[in-house]
């Protein structure tokens, strides 16, 4: 229900007395109404233009922000308004729903501006006027299509394959995108190169060479050198078999493969070929195989796989189809009533071309396309007449679809245009992205090499901090936490990468041993170097191209019976908490990755992901309770 | 039956200068909006201290109504289809129109076919804040279809069916077709006091004092403002 239509419901209420005195039963109790009636102007404040209204115009619509409770967050007592830090013209259109009902689109905004705004709002973006309406959802469809392509670009296979793909993937992406491997590239020109052999061949041999000694007749090159053409037409096809077999092999789904256009053709074209082999020699038979090498003809369709452009004409007049369909449907019209006319017209005239209205459908035909070739002309007056009307009827109807096929060609071609575009687009801009990242780590490195984060020795790490916001502080900062929260630290990839390659072996004997019985200080330090060394939180990147990190969000503390279970383990628990010196005392849970809880079996090798055995510290005690094992969930 | 009249000749018009223009071609676009401009009256209700002394209603009060009914109304007129639409908008189930008909004839006291503020306000002041008699003769008013002073039978019954439709087909008990005809019955049973097939305002006065349910579902819509 419109809410507009509130205000008629005092009017509605009041009407209800009309039913009183049929009523047999009694009526029930009227609801009663806490909240005052006065009306009170609110001022509501967006970005700095103040906007006035009455408190019964937004609360017209309850299940908005303005009109519900939610606005009293942004209430601002001091100035006794409403603030709102957001587009001010857009307010404009938003306030103006509230006051007239119908929600206006304007314009001039970008779509999805519009709909952040009315999500903010809470309006739902479906009660747009009918005035409005139709812009919108044009507006909306394009920004999907143009959004559903960037998608499709990035999903269209320039990514890397995955390490693990199969001969078939590999040979099918060689096919589809043949700029990926050199291979593909020069299959692509070589078969490229085939087809205009091919095409051509198939035109020579139909032009007149210069005869035979002895003959006088001149004979098509086809039949002077049947030998050399047949082998080129062999050699094509058996390239063309050969490839489309290939694809047939590779395709992810042969079905829909051998449904698809570009198969099709694919066959057709080799198919007059293999029909001309099987085929007998005997005359009746082999004049309809000559119609069939007209086929051969599709092979330049072939073409459409190297040309983007032929690809772009096919899509337009495919969704042109149903002007195309118009067109054809008028013409046809067009050309029956004219010719019917025509014939009618010059029946008595002598000696006429125009024998039956089949035969008039030419002249109509020639007429109306404008191209009068004058072999059928009229000779009655009245056939002149309606031939002139014919030729001025035509230039109109065959006019009239053109400009419509024209701009589907042009949208096409556009979007083809900005597709490329926005991919290049995408690549500098993950590039600027990845720059950035790299720069913020390397600050943090950078500052740790400084020796900022050593505590007390405020000498030195005064010049590196004068060149820090209040920001990078706390952000260093927050890095720092999680660096000893985890025992280790951050570095990056080049160190990363050496150091595991040198030290992997030996790092999991001296893992293993910290784990066992081994206790004291020197060997968990030494462990703790080792890991320190070893493993590294680097970027993410490189810790996922590890493999098998797993990130715990949560971790459960469970209370065990004293004296129970694992005693090495507890022990060099029990170490490696007195070496660490954390800084951040405030903390009570902390992210940690761990492949499997490390107090369940000492000599339990750990799996080949570099495994960061955590601690817990609790806050509270700062003696580790030794009854306590940590068990992991891993989500 | 004028306005039909005239808007046929208004078509006739329009063609017959069509296909004027068609032949002599003059490019002028046709002039779509005198025909809107022509339905679109403007109307000013009388100053706000004649409304205050004439309805129940205070000065704030008369302001709160009239931004709501301005707002919805910018022509300062309601004609019966926008009158039925706002009021179907209440009762979604059933059929409002016939009732919202009743209503309409009902507060369009001067028989103008438009509702204009006055009009709303003297009847919004009748209902909230009118005495009982005033209330009960404005039923009265209501339900008397002609406006000839008697209720007969076949209006009784319109009035009732009216209602019923705005209950639309799912009720609980189910709607029977007889229903309304019972209805009536027995309220004239109730009404006519003298039995002649008629209800006078009198009798309906008379009758609706006695009848204790009534006189207490009056006072339910006195806070409705």
């Amino acid at each position: 229900m419109a809410a507009g239509v509130a205000t008629w419901l005092p009017f509605a209420r009041a009407a209800a007395v009309g039913w009183l005195p049929l009523a047999q039963k009694t009526m029930p109790k009227p609801p009663v109404d806490k909240k005052s009636r006065s009306d009170e102007i609110l001022f509501v404040n967006v970005s700095g233009l103040r906007f006035q209204t009455w408190k019964n115009t937004l609360d017209r619509y309850p299940d908005t922000l303005l009109g519900s409770s939610e606005k009293e967050f942004f209430y601002n007592e001091e100035t006794q308004e409403y603030f709102f830090d957001r587009d001010p013209e857009m307010f404009r259109h938003i306030l103006n729903f509230f006051r007239t009902g119908k929600l206006h689109y304007p314009r001039h905004e970008c779509i999805q501006a519009f709909e952040e705004e009315l999500a903010f709002y809470g309006i739902i973006p479906e009660i747009i006027g009918d005035c409005c309406m139709e812009e919108y959802r044009d507006r909306k469809k394009e920004n999907q299509e143009r959004l559903a392509e960037d998608t499709e670009a990035e999903n269209a296979g320039d990514a890397p394959l995955p390490p693990g793909a199969t001969l078939r993937e590999r040979l099918w992406r060689a096919f589809e995108n043949p700029h990926t491997s050199t291979m593909a590239l020069v299959f692509y020109y070589v078969t490229g190169f085939f087809i205009a052999v091919s095409v051509i061949a198939n035109v020579v041999e139909t032009v007149p060479c210069r005869p035979i000694k002895g003959s006088i007749k001149d004979l098509p090159c086809g039949e002077k050198f049947s030998v050399a053409f047949f082998c080129m037409d062999t050699a094509c096809v058996l390239i063309f078999s050969f490839e489309y077999l290939m694809r047939l092999y590779a395709a992810p789904s042969r079905c829909d493969f051998a449904r698809s256009v570009m198969s099709v053709i694919d066959v057709v074209a080799i198919l007059p070929f293999y029909i001309g082999l099987v085929m007998p020699e005997n005359e009746e038979v082999s004049g309809a195989f000559v119609t069939l090498r007209v086929f051969r003809v599709f092979r330049i369709f072939k073409f459409s796989r190297h040309s983007q452009g032929l690809r772009i004409l096919g899509c337009t007049l495919q969704s042109c189809a149903s002007e195309l369909g118009f067109l054809l449907f008028s013409l046809t019209m067009a050309v029956i009533i004219f010719a019917t006319v025509m014939f009618y017209a010059e029946k008595g005239t002598k000696g006429t071309n125009f024998t039956s209205i089949p035969a008039s459908f030419w002249y109509t035909i020639v007429t109306m396309t404008t191209l009068g070739y004058g072999d059928m002309v009229p000779d009655s007056i009245a056939g002149k007449i309606f031939g002139s009307i014919c030729s001025l009827s035509g230039v109109l109807v065959i006019a009239l679809p053109v400009p419509v096929i024209v701009s589907n060609f042009s949208r096409i071609y556009h979007q083809n245009q900005r597709a490329d575009k926005m991919r290049a687009q995408q690549k500098v801009r993950q590039a600027r992205i990845r720059m950035a990242k790299k720069g913020a780590t390397n600050a943090f490195l950078q500052h740790k090499e400084d020796g900022g984060l050593q505590d007390g020795d405020s000498g030195s790490t005064a010049l590196c901090v004068k060149n820090r916001s209040a920001f990078e502080h706390q952000h260093h900062h927050l890095l720092h936490c999680l660096e000893k929260t985890t025992n280790h630290e951050f570095t990056d990839e080049v160190t990363y990468s050496e150091v595991c390659m040198t030290d992997s072996v030996g790092f999991r004997t001296s893992r293993s041993t910290s784990l066992s019985s081994q206790q004291g200080a020197t060997t968990s330090c030494c462990s703790r170097r080792a890991k320190r060394r070893a493993i590294r939180l680097a970027n993410s990147t490189v810790s996922v191209s590890r493999g098998s990190v797993q990130e715990l969000d949560t971790l459960h503390i469970t209370k065990t019976p004293a004296g129970t279970q694992y005693p090495q383990s507890r022990s060099s628990l029990n170490a490696r908490t007195e070496d660490l010196k954390l800084n951040c005392d405030d903390y009570t849970a902390a992210i940690i990755s761990i492949p499997t809880p490390p107090a369940n079996t000492p000599d339990e090798s750990l799996p080949n992901s570099p495994a960061i055995p955590g601690i817990l510290r609790n806050s509270r005690s700062n003696t580790y309770n030794i009854q306590e094992t940590v068990k992991i969930s891993s989500l | 039956m004028t306005g039909c009249a005239k808007r046929c000749k208004q078509g006739l018009v329009k063609f017959v200068m069509s296909l004027h223009k068609l032949i002599t071609g003059t490019l002028n676009k046709d002039k779509i909006d005198d025909d809107f401009e022509m339905s679109v009256v403007c109307h000013r209700p009388e100053g706000l201290d004649k409304l205050e002394a004439h309805s129940n209603f205070s000065k704030r009060e008369l302001q709160v109504l009239y931004r709501g009914f301005k707002n919805e109304c910018p022509s300062g007129v309601v004609n019966e289809d926008t009158f039925k639409q706002i009021y179907s908008q209440f009762f979604p189930h059933g059929d409002a129109s016939t009732y919202a008909h009743y209503l309409f004839n009902a507060f369009d006291s001067t028989h103008s076919g438009s509702i204009k503020f006055e009009d709303f306000v003297m009847a919004l002041s009748i209902l909230l804040r009118g005495s009982v008699r005033e209330k009960l003769q404005w039923t009265f008013n209501l339900y008397d279809i002609n406006k000839d002073g008697y209720i007969n039978k076949e209006e009784m019954t319109d009035i009732v069916r009216a209602i019923y439709d705005m209950m639309g087909k799912y009720t609980y008990p189910a709607l029977k077709t007889d229903t309304p005809r019972q209805h009536v019955d027995a309220f004239f049973q109730k009404m006519d006091k003298n039995k002649d097939g008629v209800v006078t305002l009198d009798e309906f006065i008379l009758s609706c004092q006695e009848d204790e349910n009534i006189m207490r579902s009056l006072q339910l819509f006195q806070n409705v403002m």
